[in-house]
Parts: C-alpha cells; structure tokens; sequence
C-alpha cells in the first residue's frame, strides 16, 4: 500500500481536528472553512520512509445513523468500500473525559469491519476529573489498538503512527460483533447478505435502515430493501433504539472495567461554574452584546492604522510607478488599472482578518455553543433555530462558509431559510463599499464621549442587514409551511483554550482565499474595465477632447489652471468611452436612485462580487482624474468629486446613504448564488434570493434617496 | 396521574429517566447518553426559559421544553 487513506472520527469536539493538523501540519489540500468542519479536509500524512497516507478528517458525529447533512456524508463512505475516501484505517478520537458516550460510534464503526485505532484523547481533562483510564485494559475489552494521544500538543502520535501501520499491515478486528442483528432478526440479515452481496451483518443492518440516504445504491436496489423491510416486517425505528441501549449496555462493563472514578459527586466544574454566568437571563445577553461590540470595535476601529499604512502604501507605489516608468497605456494599465483596482482590495486585509480572528475565537473556546442556547428562543420566532446563529454570525465574514454552515441544521425548513436570508448579513466584501462612503459623508467624532459616530454608522448599516435577515425569515416562515418537526439537541462543549495555530490556520485561510479570489476577479475587471474605459467607438473620444481644447482655447486661456483642464479632457474622454456609453445607457434606471453613470458602471461592474466596486471606483476616478496627482487616494478623489448640475460635491450624504442602503440589501455575489444552488441544489431558490434580494435594495435605495435628498 | 418528564424538573432537581413518548425524537436522544436508568439533572435554563441545559452522565445537554417533555421521569 502505497497511498494508504486514514480517515480521522469521532464525536464533535472530540479533539479530531486538532488531531488533524498535528499530523497533516501545513500540508493540508482545503482549508477549514470558519465556523465549523462542514467539509471534508484532506492532508498529507509521512507515516515511515515508506508510506504517506492520505488523512481525511471527517465531520463529527455521535453515531453512524446521521442526523444532518454533514453527518450523512460520513455513513455514505463507510458503508461503500469503493467509495475513494473509504479509509484502510479509521482512527477514532475519543474524549477521555466521557468515555461511555465516546464509545458509541467506535463500537459501530469496529462492527462495520474497519480497521480501527482507538485514540484516547483529552486524558488530562480526564486526570482533573479524578478519572483514570487503564488503555492497555481497554484495548484487551475492545479488540482493537488503543493510544493515548495529546492532540494539542502532539503527544503520543509516534505511538499512533506504530498502531496505524499495524492495522495495515496486519488488521486486527475484534472478534465478534459489538452489536449482532443477527441475534434478532437473522432471517432478514441473511436474505439481505445474499441479495446485495454483503459479508458483513451490521453493514447489511446499515442498508436496510439507511439505504434512502446512502448515494451509492441506485432506485431498484433502494427499492429491493424497501420490499425486503415489508416481507420481514421489519420495525427500523424500535430496532435502533435497541441497538443503542444494547450497546451502551456492553460499554458499561467495558467502562466499568477500564476506568477508575474517583470523582467526589456533585461538584460543580469550571464549565459549569462559567455557565452560570454565560446562560444567565440578563449577563447572558450582556455578555453577548459585549462580544458583538468588541467585533465592531476591533474591525472598525483598530484595524484602522493597518488599514492607512496600506492605503499609503499603495498610493505611494502607485506614484513611484509613474515616475520611473515611461508614460503610455502599459504604465496606466498597471497604475489606473490594475494597481489601483488591487489596492482597493488589499486595504481590507485588517478588517478581515480581524473579524475572522474574532469569530475563530468564539468558535474555539466553546463560547458559540452558548450563543446558540441563549439565541434559540429568539430565533425561533423568526421561523430560524439556535443553529442558525453560526452561519449568521458567521456571514459577517463571507456568506459562502456560511451557507455551507447550514448543513449542520438538521430540519429541512429552518435550514433552507437560514441559507435564503444569510447573504442579508453584511459580509466583509461590503466593508470597503461601507468604509468609503461613510468616510465621505459621516464626520470622524466621538458621540457621549466613547462612540466614534463612523463606528455607529457601521454598527447601523450591520443592524440593517440583521434585521432584514430576521424580517426575511419570518415572512418565508409564514410562506413555506411543513410537517416536518424542528429539533434542537445539542452537547454544550467544555470551556477550552483556543488552540493558537488553529486560530492562526484559519485568519490566514480566509485572508487567502479573499484576497486571491476578490484580486482575480478584480484583476480581471480592472484589465476589461481600463480597456473599455480607455477606448471609444471610432474617434469620439478624440473628438470629445478636441472639443474641450478649443473650447478653453476661445476663452480666456490664459488665467485658466492647466491641470483643470487635462482633468476635463480625461473626464470628456471617459464619458465618450465604451465604459461612459454603458454607464449612460443604464442611467434612466438609476437616476431615481441619485447614481451617475460613473457610478453606473462601477454598480454594472460589481454584479460578479460587490467587493469589485470599490476597486472598479478607484479605476473609474483615476482615469477620470487625467493623472494630475497620482499619490491621492481613492477616498480623496470621491471626496473631490463633483456634481456637474450643481457645482456642490458629488456625494452627499444622500447619495452615500442611497448606495450604503443599497449595498446592505443587494444580492451581488455570484459565489453566494452558486453556494445557494449547490446547497438546495435546484436553481429555483438562488433566483428566488437574487429577485427578493435586488427588489428589496432598489427600493430601499430609491426611499432613501428621494427622503433625504429633499432640501 | 399524568407522568412527570424532564420539562417539569425545577432547576437543580435530579430524576432518573424511565422512558421516551416520541419514537423519533428518543433515538436522537438515547445516542446523546438519555438511557433509561440514567440520572438527569437540570443544570439551567436559557433566558425566557427555554431551551434548558441537562447533565446526563457527566456532560452538558441542551434541548428545548418540547424535547425535554419527551423524556418521561420516575
């Protein structure tokens, strides 16, 4: 064996992710999306000279019958043998701590006929409750190797690499069933064995009870079961409940055998001690107001400086950049076009990975679980559930994650509205749309002392879209009638330490992936957008230039500044432009809305991902501007901007408001479209997103403007 | 006398569970560690009341009233 797969289970929270990146480091092939596994992860793993295994670490779950989405993935693998993750060796991480409902899942896996490794971890947490764990007595009752590992600090895993290479090369399986279906109801076992070609009596167990589920099976051997539960009378539901007294009934003697309680009873536990305060009716939610205040606080005002240094930076590039090279259209290209349009983008590189860090943080210590207790009730009114909070929460960030968040929520309903109002919640592309325009019209002050008046219109615009997520939900609430019951069963994880280079996997991850695909498309956007902006049909924009130069040649030429005139010359040029005939041509629409055409195009522009918006902003203005002066941010040059029917400044705060209002609601994200379908999988409902979403951001904009345009 | 379940528990009360009246609803929860026989105590309970937080076997459960009022007690 080669390229051996191991495939990483057990329950959540056991300790398998960190498990995972002791063993995978940095090579690692996706990364972990934040929030919670929702995907598989796969990474390399250098067992000896010889072999490298491919790990896969796979969602948690508490038993091989699946309750949700990223549940049943797991069950269709190790039910199929051909399947490609099928593992040679599954290693399952097991809580030390709470061994007897730990043991659950190993015992079903073991009895599929798995090659198992049983890894013991969160043996101190086991200590601190006065339990002791005899492993080597352990193993003798389960058949099957058994380590003690320390997953956060990698103890153990050379122990670890000797028992997966022994099950590899010599499988050692316990010897007889944990849980025999046999023993009850062998005459459907057997005729199931026979039928489907099956050695194994659980696994024929698992294709009866599980087939709808299971991807693998086409219709006419899914329907072959069906008949085959008729002909025996088979009850599934009272024949898995047996299963599990059953085996739980084995795992206490097993325990009982194994493990030394010393624990003096009824002491409450650090945890528990915690949650007291964490659940309390009102420090509960004060604590949690606390929290989302912090986040503000940190992606607003101390990304701040980090967030000036590269937009200095930047310009200061850009400038050098114009200097030394030779001027003509390459320079302006990579100066207007390309580095202007990436700048744009890279300056959110703080916030973002701020709000990311934050939201690790929270996911990491155990505190999420709790947010998810104490939101229940709440969200519940809104036709959501407890679990809707993490791809909430977590669509501040991206709503790509957080929609795939959503596969951990159970009920068909409650998900399902959860994935149609989670791009509501202003995720980080909106940043830079916001952070522009509300540095523009809302004065940098603090309010009663504390508040800066920019951070409350921050918290504002995020309130919108959280409100309008909730208001959404309630009316598809009302919308989308179901019979199917609503269930919210959860372990609350102890408290924890985060574990730093988890935390720090997943900042990097997701500044990654935004800046390398915002900055390609952007790339891309800024090439198309420079040329269109750049040329005109035939020699209208030469002719638009002649035009200007001889009409300031007939006036007074003399007292007139030179550079007023090159930034008039570049604007009659951009509007004679391919780029300046679109933005004209969609303007009737969104004249109501206060916009321009140059905000036409930059609004056109973003339809692939909001984020581009700004960069197509700050290539628009930067031709616009005739190059007089390069270093000047894009923020300076909105500021400068002004409206050609007033004389005024360009953007009031009723237009800014009326494009703020707009981004909040718009539905402009193809990645979020696509993870809609893939999530529902039918196009129905991303249309259905796209249409309410962009129905509702016209109108609210339109509002907008026409209220506060009024004097 | 209609039986008590683990919705009627008083916060701190300890019970011992005796059965399921949902057949659905008791798989899920018999997989979390709610065995007949089982010592549950009622830990806390969200704001508004609702859901509640069960010790069962050593770890920390939480559910709404209406699951928990499936969790029939001695």
């Amino acid at each position: 064996m080669s390229a051996p797969t191991i495939a990483l289970l057990g329950n959540p929270n056991a300790g398998k992710s960190s498990l995972f990146n002791q063993l995978t480091g940095l090579r690692q092939k996706t990364g972990n999306f934040p929030g919670v596994t929702v995907d598989k992860k796969s990474g390399v793993w250098p067992i000896d000279a010889h072999t490298t295994a491919t790990v896969v670490d796979l969602p948690g779950l508490y038993s091989i019958y699946p309750k949700s989405l990223d549940e049943q993935l797991v069950s269709d693998i190790l039910a199929n043998p051909a399947h490609p993750d099928y593992p040679d060796v599954a290693v399952v991480v097991v809580d030390a701590s709470n061994l007897h409902r730990n043991l659950l899942l190993f015992t079903q896996v073991a009895d599929l006929g798995v090659p198992t490794v049983l890894a013991l971890n969160m043996l101190d947490v086991a200590r601190q409750e006065d339990k002791d764990i005899n492993a080597t007595r352990l193993a003798m009752r389960l058949g099957v190797p058994v380590v003690r590992i320390n997953a956060r600090n990698g103890d153990g895993v050379d122990s670890l690499k000797k028992a997966v290479l022994g099950q590899m090369q010599t499988p050692t399986l316990p010897g007889k069933l944990f849980f025999d279906p046999a023993n009850d109801v062998s005459a459907l076992i057997a005729d199931t064995k026979e039928k489907y070609g099956l050695t194994n009596n659980y696994l024929a167990l698992q294709y009866l009870i599980q087939h709808d589920g299971f991807t693998f099976l086409d219709q006419p051997q899914q329907q072959g079961l069906d008949a085959l539960i008729e002909r025996h009378g088979f009850a599934e539901i009272k024949f898995q409940a047996n299963e599990t007294i059953a085996r739980y009934k084995r795992i206490a003697t097993i325990v009982a055998d194994a493990v030394t309680d010393k624990r003096p009873a009824g002491q409450p536990t650090r945890t528990q001690k915690l949650d007291r305060i964490l659940l309390h009716p009102v420090w509960g939610y004060v604590i949690f107001g606390l929290v989302l205040s912090l986040i503000f606080q940190a992606i607003f005002a101390w990304a701040q400086p980090f967030m000036d240094a590269i937009d200095a930076g930047v310009a200061w590039l850009n400038g050098q950049l114009k200097e030394s090279l030779p001027a003509g259209p390459l320079t302006d290209l990579l100066t207007d076009g390309i580095l202007a349009g990436i700048g744009g983008i890279l300056v959110f590189i703080p916030q973002i990975a701020f709000l990311f860090l934050l939201i690790a943080l929270l996911e990491e210590s155990g505190y999420m679980s709790r947010v998810m207790v104490i939101m229940d009730r709440i969200m519940r009114t809104f036709g959501l559930n407890g679990r809707s909070v993490v791809p909430l929460i977590s669509g501040v960030a991206c709503a790509v994650p957080a929609i795939m968040a959503t596969r951990s929520i159970g009920t068909r309903r409650d998900r399902l509205i959860t994935i149609l109002v989670t791009p509501l919640m202003s995720c980080s592309a909106r940043l830079p749309i916001y952070t522009i325009l509300i540095a523009l019209v809302v004065p940098n002050q603090r309010v009663l002392g504390v508040f800066n008046l920019q951070g409350l219109a921050l918290m504002f615009l995020y309130l919108l879209g959280l409100v309008s997520a909730l208001m959404a939900a309630y009316i598809l609430k009302l919308m989308l009638k179901t019979k199917e019951r609503g269930y919210f069963i959860m372990e609350l994880p102890t408290f924890k330490l985060p574990r730093w280079n988890h935390v720090g996997l997943t900042v990097w991850e997701s500044v990654r992936s935004f800046v390398w695909e915002a900055g390609r498309v952007i790339l891309a956007i800024s090439i198309i957008l420079w040329v269109l902006a750049s040329y005109g049909p035939g020699d209208t924009m030469q002719q638009a230039e002649t035009r200007v130069r001889r009409q300031y040649a007939t006036s007074s030429a003399s007292t007139t500044d030179q550079n007023e005139i090159e930034n008039h010359v570049a604007s009659e040029r951009l509007e004679a432009s391919y780029a300046g005939r679109f933005g004209h041509f969609i303007e009737p629409a969104i004249r109501p809305l206060g916009y321009d055409w140059k905000i036409g195009i930059a609004l056109l522009s973003s339809f692939a991902a909001r984020e581009v918006f700004v960069g197509t902003m700050a290539t628009i203005y930067s031709i616009g501007d005739g190059g007089s002066d390069a270093g000047v941010t894009v923020r300076e040059r909105l500021r400068q901007e002004r409206n050609p029917d007033t004389g005024g400044p360009m953007y009031t705060p009723a237009l800014a408001w009326s494009l703020l209002v707009f981004y909040v609601f718009a539905m402009m994200c193809m990645s979020t479209l696509a993870a809609t379908q893939r999530e529902t999988k039918s196009w129905f409902w991303p249309a259905v997103q796209l249409a309410y979403m962009m129905t509702l951001a016209y109108g609210a904009a339109f509002l907008t403007y026409q209220i506060l345009n009024q004097d | 006398m209609n039986k008590r379940s683990v919705a009627d528990l008083r916060l701190g009360e300890r019970a011992i569970i005796q059965s399921f009246n949902d057949e659905r609803m008791s798989l899920k929860l018999l997989e979390m560690g709610c065995l007949p026989g089982a010592e549950i105590c009622l830990d806390g309970q969200a704001p508004f009341g609702d859901p509640i937080c069960l010790n069962v076997s050593g770890y920390c459960l939480s559910m709404r009233r209406s699951e928990a009022a499936t969790i029939l007690i001695e």
